[in-house]
């Protein structure tokens, strides 16, 4: 119990509530909705990624793969069997947990770069098979009927639910996340990071613990995944597979910090913040990608564990309250 | 362990929940706000004095990416639009007010993920009145959704697949003729060109108008006896159709159909002239009736193209009362005259005619309304059965393809050589014909 | 059908050649330093870019190009590895995965910002070349030829001169390459600086037969990534290999299926070769 009540769990969790409410207090609330959705998914996004490659040390480069499957298979039991949202959100996150514990078997014995650029070939051959599958819509894609939103109270009703799940599943994530960091198993984790044969031979039994990590990183992107497109109205092999936005996650995780509870969540929201500002500033909206890959060589160069990681080599007292 | 867990649910269950409480609150309040701005309105309208309003139409347009060529010239013709109504002193209403047009516009990178976004900006941040498509069925169907989620009137143009017109929306309505209608054209060309033609190959770009074309114009082929040999979708990013240009060359099809967007088509008939394919008869989707296709030079030789509009296209006012359909808007000669003067003398594509015919579908609406309130612009767009520049403009009302382009036609062009120099020539229906289709090509 | 097979196989052929030569960029980058280069599309796209304008602003044979592309390619390498890889040469993979991808960020940000995403094309032809049996556009024989001449090249210089041994001596192993007095930082820049000539090359002859965007490179990226795994990591004769078998793959694939699986079936066996037979189908780095 006393685990709860630690800051290294409830600043992560204060930052997201404060985000998740804005909107109800700022004038124009259905835009700042939006712009709250988008930073509160990424933070989600970056912290289920964190579980394999912060904790685990396994980079999945095309993490992105699971958001699309359960994507895909939430978005089609909406439209073809008429589910409602929310258990169509939990298929899809069961459905990308399913698939990574098969691809967890096979992939995770691989290593280092190797491990990256297998999970860059799942992503692609993925992606490449969902064109194939006419049951799914092909490379179009699939469309769902707009009358879909009556069932939730019209489309402002289904927004604000969708945005409200996401939050709530923002808060979940992070609440395993630190339970994780916390407990035996993460412990476990981070040996594997530190030297995979020495945690063998200390009695990590590797092959399921990594197995776990990876399964677990995949189930939020899953629900996740069925959120987004629900609230997009469509979905197409392109936009549920997109390699650039995986590897973006990667970018949030390592700005904030990645194996730590709190620097995902730092990392998305500045991420996001900076690149949004960015985008609809004249003088740096074409230069954006340019800012944004300068950030990234000063941080990976010079500041390789991230603001939290940072902060906390400098300072005993702040190690104490920021996990 | 396990009672920890159980509290920490219970915890953020009971945060949901009121944060569940919180937004069911706030969607109730935030209704009555969105309809705020036209409350205010008709307290405007009822003053007595001529008032201005400036009536605000947002869309997004590609200014880079592969939608580059298409977007901006829909771009330029709706800027003309609104250009000439607001110096001829804008749309006047009975009660007196003059309203004049602004763009609000955002570049969407040819890219859908921004679309969604930028739309919710226009719909929420610059409080668009009215929306108009970007170009591209994809990116239109991202941004639809969010019309019909904020309830905005959105005319599409350059969005021809029927597709997104069957998804129960009611706010947007397509100037284009749609995707099924686009090649059947070119069959009937064909048919009429060389009764004994029997093999045609479909290969087009994998996209949502694309494929709704092809599919649309194989079932036609299909039910008029051809033999199709070949239905083969491709990669929206290609660049090498060498690989396909063999599977035709072997299947030997008296004709090829298909293509998707500017760049592909364009790649593709490059390909098949520098491969010296044989082919007789080609007809692919957008590239062929844009202006800078000539720039193929030879490659551009024969090919066909299904053309929403063209300079010669004869839609007159006198056609329109033949028709017994109402005229609406400038003649076709004083569209192409005013864009060639404000262009250098260059021909305007269709996709400036879209962008322009766009803006006059408003322009009609808005005047019939008599208002631009919301309901009643969406009944003057269900009643819209006019003849403008562009062709017939009417719009399914049904519920199933609701907005729906039902009276529009399309024009099949063939690019010949006149004395050394490329021209494009109108060969398709015949009545409109401005020269005899070249067939076989080579 | 005999007809197709044979003209599609020589199609995959003569294209596989070029995705070899891209391919063997990354390969040798990863032999000799374990770093997976991720800027190596934007530099292939570079490339292209670079032979177009030239060919375009100066009216220069796009293949006489291509030489000044190669040694403009080096430079860049070399100033790449001194800017964003030395220091992260020992560290993680995940570190020189980053920093060599903020390289690709920055890259494509002005490329974009310069160049926009709109496609160009090198208006140049060598004819059709016509055997009766088999026709192809010269510009692609001569593209492939240069690619094969490429390759031998490096051959040569790998295996016939003395950097080409000291690079292959820090590949093999850097601590011991070192107390020969070989100067490995020198080394290690001048094979990040052939790396990365090499995916320019490819991008120039690349852009003599195809159009091409500043986001092009992307898909030949990912291509070589599939070609380095067949032909074994860090080997850069396996990636000629690895390269003609991709070739044949998307030349001979489509006969039989849509043109849509073959990616489908390219990273399939990508991610079983990888499982399988790491050390691809040649064997890894010696």
């Amino acid at each position: 119990m006393k685990r709860l009540f630690k800051p290294g769990l409830l600043i992560p969790i204060a930052i997201i509530v404060a985000l998740a409410i804005w909107p109800l207090f700022s004038g124009n609330s259905a835009s700042a909705r939006e712009a709250m959705f988008t930073l509160i998914m990424s933070m989600a996004l970056a912290s289920s990624l964190n579980i394999i490659l912060g904790y685990t040390g396994y980079v999945s480069f095309g993490h992105i793969v699971f958001f699309g499957i359960g994507g895909y298979a939430g978005f089609w039991v909406i439209t073809h069997l008429g589910w409602h949202i929310l258990p169509a959100a939990l298929l899809g996150g069961l459905v990308a947990a399913i698939i990574a514990w098969l691809l967890g078997l096979a992939v995770l014995r691989l290593r280092g770069a190797y491990f990256a650029l297998a999970t860059i070939g799942i992503l692609e051959a993925m992606k490449a098979l969902v064109i194939n599958l006419d049951f799914l819509g092909g490379p179009v894609g699939l469309e769902m009927h707009f009358s879909e939103y009556k069932r939730y109270g019209g489309p402002m009703e289904s927004l604000w639910m969708v945005y409200w799940s996401m939050a709530f599943l923002a808060i979940l994530v992070i609440v395993v996340s630190y339970f994780i960091k916390t407990s035996k198993f993460g412990l476990g984790l981070m040996a594997i990071r530190e030297d995979e044969d020495a945690a063998e031979v200390m009695g990590v039994i590797t092959p399921r613990a990594k197995t776990w990590a990876y399964v677990l990183s995949a189930v939020f992107p899953g629900i996740i995944g069925v959120l987004f497109f629900f609230k997009n109205g469509n979905i197409e092999p392109g936009d549920a597979f997109r390699l650039h936005f995986s590897i973006e996650w990667i970018v949030m995780l390592m700005l904030g910090g990645a194996g730590t509870v709190l620097g995902p969540v730092l990392g998305g929201g500045i991420y996001q913040w900076l690149r949004k500002t960015l985008l609809t500033s004249p003088i740096f909206k074409d230069y954006q990608l340019v800012v944004a890959g300068v950030m990234l060589l000063i941080i990976v160069l010079f500041v390789p564990t991230g603001i939290i990681g940072w902060v906390r080599t400098r300072s005993a007292k702040l190690r104490r309250i920021f996990e | 362990m396990s009672r920890k867990w159980i509290l920490v649910f219970a915890l953020v269950l009971a945060l949901t929940w009121t944060l569940a409480a919180c937004g069911g609150q706030k969607a109730a309040t935030e209704a009555p706000k969105a309809e705020e701005p036209a409350a205010t309105e008709e307290a405007k309208e009822e003053a007595p004095a001529a008032k201005e309003k400036t009536v605000v139409v947002g869309f997004t347009a590609s200014q880079t990416g592969k939608y580059n060529v298409p977007s901006t010239r829909q771009t330029t013709g709706l800027q003309m639009w609104m250009d000439e109504v607001n110096k001829a002193g804008g749309v006047k209403l009975s009660d007196g007010t003059v309203l004049k047009f602004k763009a609000v516009s955002y570049d969407d990178e040819s890219n859908k993920d921004r679309v969604q976004e930028l739309y919710t900006k226009l719909a929420t941040d610059d409080k668009a009145d009215f929306l108009i498509s970007p170009y591209s069925s994809g990116l239109t169907a991202a941004a639809a959704v969010i019309a019909e989620q904020y309830g905005i009137p959105m005319i599409t143009t350059g969005a021809a697949s029927d597709a997104t017109y069957k998804q129960g929306y009611t706010v947007v309505y397509q100037a284009y003729t749609p995707a099924s209608r686009y090649l059947t054209g070119a069959i009937d060309l064909l048919m009429d060109l060389d009764p004994n033609a029997k093999k045609v190959a479909f290969v087009y770009e994998n996209s949502k108008f694309a494929t709704d074309v092809n599919e649309a114009a194989k079932a036609y082929a299909e039910k008029n006896g051809f033999d199709v040999v070949l239905f083969e979708g491709y990669d929206p990013d290609i660049k090498d159709f060498n690989a396909i240009i063999n599977k035709i060359e072997a299947a030997a099809p008296d004709a090829i159909l298909g293509g998707g967007h500017f760049q592909d088509g364009s790649t593709f008939a490059r390909q098949l002239y520098e491969k010296g394919a044989k082919v007789k008869f080609i007809s692919l989707l957008v590239a062929p009736p844009e202006p800078t296709f000539a720039e193929l030079g030879d490659a551009a030789v024969g090919v066909i193209g299904p053309s929403q509009w063209e300079p010669a296209a004869k839609y007159t006012p006198e056609s329109a009362k033949a028709a017994g359909i109402e005229w609406y808007g400038p003649t076709g000669e004083e569209f192409t005259k005013a864009y060639q003067a404000a262009h250098d003398g260059e021909e305007p594509s269709y996709h400036v005619a879209g962008g322009y015919a766009a803006g006059l579908i408003l322009q009609k609406a808005i005047e019939t309304a008599d208002s631009v309130e919301k309901d009643a612009v969406l009944k003057a767009m269900d009643a819209i059965d006019m003849m403008t520049f562009f062709g017939h403009i009417k719009f399914d009302t049904s519920e199933e393809a609701h907005g729906l382009q039902i009276g529009h036609d399309m024009i099949l062009i063939q690019w010949q050589k006149d004395g050394g120099k490329l021209v494009k020539q109108v060969v398709w229906p015949k009545a409109g014909a401005t020269a005899d289709p070249i067939y076989p090509i080579r | 059908m005999g007809d197709v097979l044979f003209t599609s196989a020589i199609d995959g052929l003569l294209i596989g050649v070029i995705y070899g030569l891209a391919a063997m960029g990354l390969t040798l980058i990863f032999g000799v330093m374990d770093v997976i280069n991720l800027a190596h599309g934007p530099l292939i796209a570079l490339g292209m870019f670079g032979v177009y304008l030239l060919f375009t602003l100066m009216g220069l044979n796009p293949f006489v190009a291509v030489i000044i592309v190669a040694a403009i390619g080096l430079l860049l390498g070399v100033l790449i590895y001194f800017i964003a890889v030395s220091r992260v040469i020992d560290a993680p993979p995940l570190s020189s995965l980053l920093s060599t991808f903020s390289v690709n960020m920055i890259i494509i940000g002005i490329g974009t910002a310069m160049l926009s995403t709109s496609s160009y094309n090198v208006d140049y032809s060598l004819g059709t070349l016509d055997l009766g049996f088999f026709r192809a556009p010269g510009s692609r024989i001569a593209a492939s030829l240069v690619a094969l001449l490429t390759t031998v090249l490096l051959y040569f210089f790998l295996y016939r001169t003395r950097p080409g041994k000291y690079i292959r001596a820090v590949a093999n192993n850097r601590i011991s390459a070192e107390l020969m007095g070989i100067p490995s930082t020198r080394i290690l820049a001048l094979a990040f600086g052939i790396g990365v000539m090499l995916a320019t090359v490819a991008g120039g002859l690349i852009a003599t037969i195809l159009p091409i965007n500043i986001l092009a490179g992307g898909s030949y990226e990912l291509k070589s990534f599939v070609i380095v795994v067949l032909g074994g990591l860090g080997n850069p004769l396996g990636a000629l290999l690895g390269g003609l078998i991709l070739g044949l793959i998307e030349g001979l694939v489509p006969v039989f299926m849509k043109t849509t699986w073959v990616p489908v079936i390219e990273y399939v066996l990508f991610v079983l070769i990888l499982l399988v037979r790491p050390q691809g189908i040649l064997g890894a780095k010696e």
